[in-house]
């Protein structure tokens, strides 16, 4: 549904061209950073599909990223590596299996008990990490040797370099982001569509809205923990905040920042989180006060929720309307 | 379990539970009257044991009065909070998504947590009780129990005996019953439902500030104690169904129950017990016990 005008597949090949050469010209920070949001960038994607298509509003998209980055340290032998082939799979299946589970749970409650039930199971599995022996314990865990990506011997990425690991994110991304428009596009995406818009309608017209939703509930799972792997691959490192709740509530003000119901408003979203983040950290503008960084972007949340309620997404629609509204009300008012 | 340990905890379960409840049945009233989803309730919680700490020099230095005094300030002073809060944040989010309260109720828990480690700073503090409930009762031959749990557990049943008088025998809890369930009929009867509202936010939040003080004797003052109980509240609240006061306490002392007997039972799954519980419970009603009246 983004690639329907010829305008929007060149407006993402240069956003993607710009994204690929990107390393060319940043510093080690810059690689850095940019890789960390476009993981990011993969798990708004995942919340979008729920949230943003479907109409289910998920506070607890973290514990899906957060299991699939604790399976890939936890089954990693300490000084071996292990290919990522059989490590990334699983990672994922463990991801896939505990939405799939909540899913078929959360989804029999509706409205604002789906937002507080999301968000007690995401705690659960907190709690699992951050208690049980499972977890080793509340400080994380380390990743000693990142995983290999051989075939035949030869090895295709090495995960060591940050900038093989730039590449793999942006390839991730794309390829998430287009898996993502065709399948909303395709006769599952309508469905989606019109269980956001009508649910009992759709029920009345012979879909089985429950399969329907637990579908999008346990892809939406399994794409957060694929998320979760780039993670853990990245960081080489885990800890139980990967699965607080505080990364839900952060992922959800992501997609609301770009703007719900667009794919794109995601990856926008990701992006001008990191920014603001960036900014409201900077010591050279705010100070001491840039420890409180927080601050800053609870007040951000909070003047846009009472001024852009489509997020940046809609702001070229909320500009447009109100110059086309001005002249029109000058012009009554000369009449 | 010996039978004084097993009574020592019988007590704790019944404290917590009832604390919890505190907390719970504004967040639940709060939704069932208003349809607000009220993710900062929590940090009301938290604002409550902060002032219990950081209030009681100023109060020593005006009053000179101890805790109960502190308490007073503190009632009055959260009753001001919610209803400035509510003019100025909730009021407009009535008409809006669930979507929306969360995204402004979360922006709001971000700036209380912030504006906490500005005044006050990231340390754990503790907070002395008043002297004469500051000891012990026997209990048995060798247990004892403290005299300030029984306290709060007093308190809060109390507290919880005006609620459901003040709720089903007056005038204020008739118009706040009717206006849960019709809030266009109620306004049209003449009732000013804005004032309505703003009256049962302050209220729910005066009774997390409460909760919040009065746990803090007890539970020492810390970040980060606001999202812990925000989330066993939803639980509370799931469990209870939404909206319904009744369903709350006795959610809130069933949790009280599992988390306490799970802590001594299953000491490294006690986190997870109260989750697994609230899954059951899902799976058997899944609009909670109690459905909102």
């Amino acid at each position: 549904m983004d690639f329907r005008g010829g305008r929007n597949v060149v407006l993402a090949a240069a956003v993607v061209a710009a994204l690929a050469l990107f390393p060319l010209v940043a510093g080690k920070f810059g690689i850095d950073l940019v890789t960390k949001i476009m993981i990011f960038a993969v798990l708004a994607l995942s919340l979008e599909l729920l949230v943003g298509q479907t109409g289910l509003v998920c506070f607890g998209q973290a514990a899906f990223f957060g299991i699939g980055a604790y399976a890939v340290v936890l089954a990693t032998p300490q000084y071996q590596a292990v290919s990522i082939f059989w490590l990334a799979p699983l990672a994922v299946a463990c991801a896939t299996l505990y939405a799939l589970f909540v899913g078929s749970l959360v989804l029999r409650t509706r409205g604002v008990y789906f937002i507080m039930v999301t968000l007690a199971f995401a705690q659960m599995a907190y709690y699992v990490f951050h208690d049980t022996p499972l977890g080793r314990g509340t400080d994380g865990v380390y990743l000693y040797v990142r995983p290999s990506a051989e075939v035949f011997g030869v090895t295709l990425v090495n995960f060591e370099k940050p900038v093989s690991l730039y590449y793999v994110a942006l390839a991730a991304l794309v390829a998430t982001f287009a898996f993502l428009a065709v399948l909303l596009r395709s006769r599952f995406g309508r469905a989606l569509a019109g269980i956001k818009a009508n649910e009992q309608r759709m029920r009345a017209a012979g879909f089985s809205t429950y399969a329907y939703k637990l579908a999008a509930f346990t892809l939406s799972g399994a794409i957060a923990g694929f998320a979760g792997v780039l993670f853990a691959v990245k960081d080489a490192f885990v800890n139980p905040e990967l699965l607080a709740w505080h990364l839900s509530g952060s992922l959800l003000v992501m997609i609301i920042l770009g703007g719900l119901g667009r794919l794109w408003g995601a990856v926008i979203g990701a992006f001008a989180y990191a920014l603001l983040q960036e900014f409201f950290q900077s010591q050279a503008i705010f100070g001491d006060l840039a420890k409180h960084w927080l601050l800053g972007l609870g007040l951000t949340i909070i003047a846009m929720v009472a001024l852009l309620p489509e997020g940046l997404a809609g702001l070229p629609a909320a500009v447009s309307r109100r110059l086309a509204r001005k002249p029109a009300r000058s012009a009554g008012g000369n009449a | 379990m010996e039978f004084g340990t097993f009574l020592v905890q019988c007590l704790n379960a019944l404290q917590y539970g009832l604390l919890l409840f505190l907390v719970a049945s504004g967040l639940t009233l709060i939704f069932g009257i208003m349809g607000v989803i009220n993710l900062a309730h929590g940090s009301f919680y938290m604002i409550g044991a902060y002032m219990a700490y950081a209030l009681a020099p100023f109060v020593a230095k005006w009053t000179g009065g101890g805790f109960f005094a502190t308490l007073a300030v503190g009632l009055v002073l959260s009753v001001a909070l919610g209803y400035v809060l509510e003019w100025a944040f909730y009021s407009f989010l009535y008409e809006r998504e669930h979507l929306q309260q969360v995204l402004m109720t979360y922006g709001l828990i971000l700036v209380f947590e912030e504006l906490r480690s500005i005044l006050v700073g990231n340390d754990v503090h503790g907070v002395k009780a008043p002297d004469w409930l500051a000891g012990s009762i026997p209990l048995g031959d060798l247990m004892t129990y403290p005299v300030y749990r029984l306290f709060i557990s007093a308190v809060c049943v109390a507290l919880a005996a005006a609620m459901y008088l003040v709720l089903t025998r007056t005038r204020l809890g008739m118009m706040i019953r009717a206006g849960a369930t019709n809030r266009e009929m109620v306004q049209s009867l003449g009732v000013d439902i804005q004032f309505l509202y703003r009256v049962v936010f302050a209220a729910g939040v005066a009774l997390a500030v409460f909760a919040g003080m009065i746990a803090a004797p007890v539970s020492s003052v810390y970040p980060g104690m606001g999202s812990q109980v925000l989330i066993i509240c939803f639980v509370v609240v799931v469990i209870g169904g939404i909206g319904s006061v009744r369903g709350a306490l006795f959610a809130a002392l069933l949790i009280g129950l599992v988390d306490t007997f799970g802590k001594v039972v299953f000491p490294h799954a006690a986190g997870v017990l109260v989750y697994v519980m609230m899954a059951l419970i899902l799976l058997w009603k899944p609009d909670g016990l109690f459905k909102a009246g």
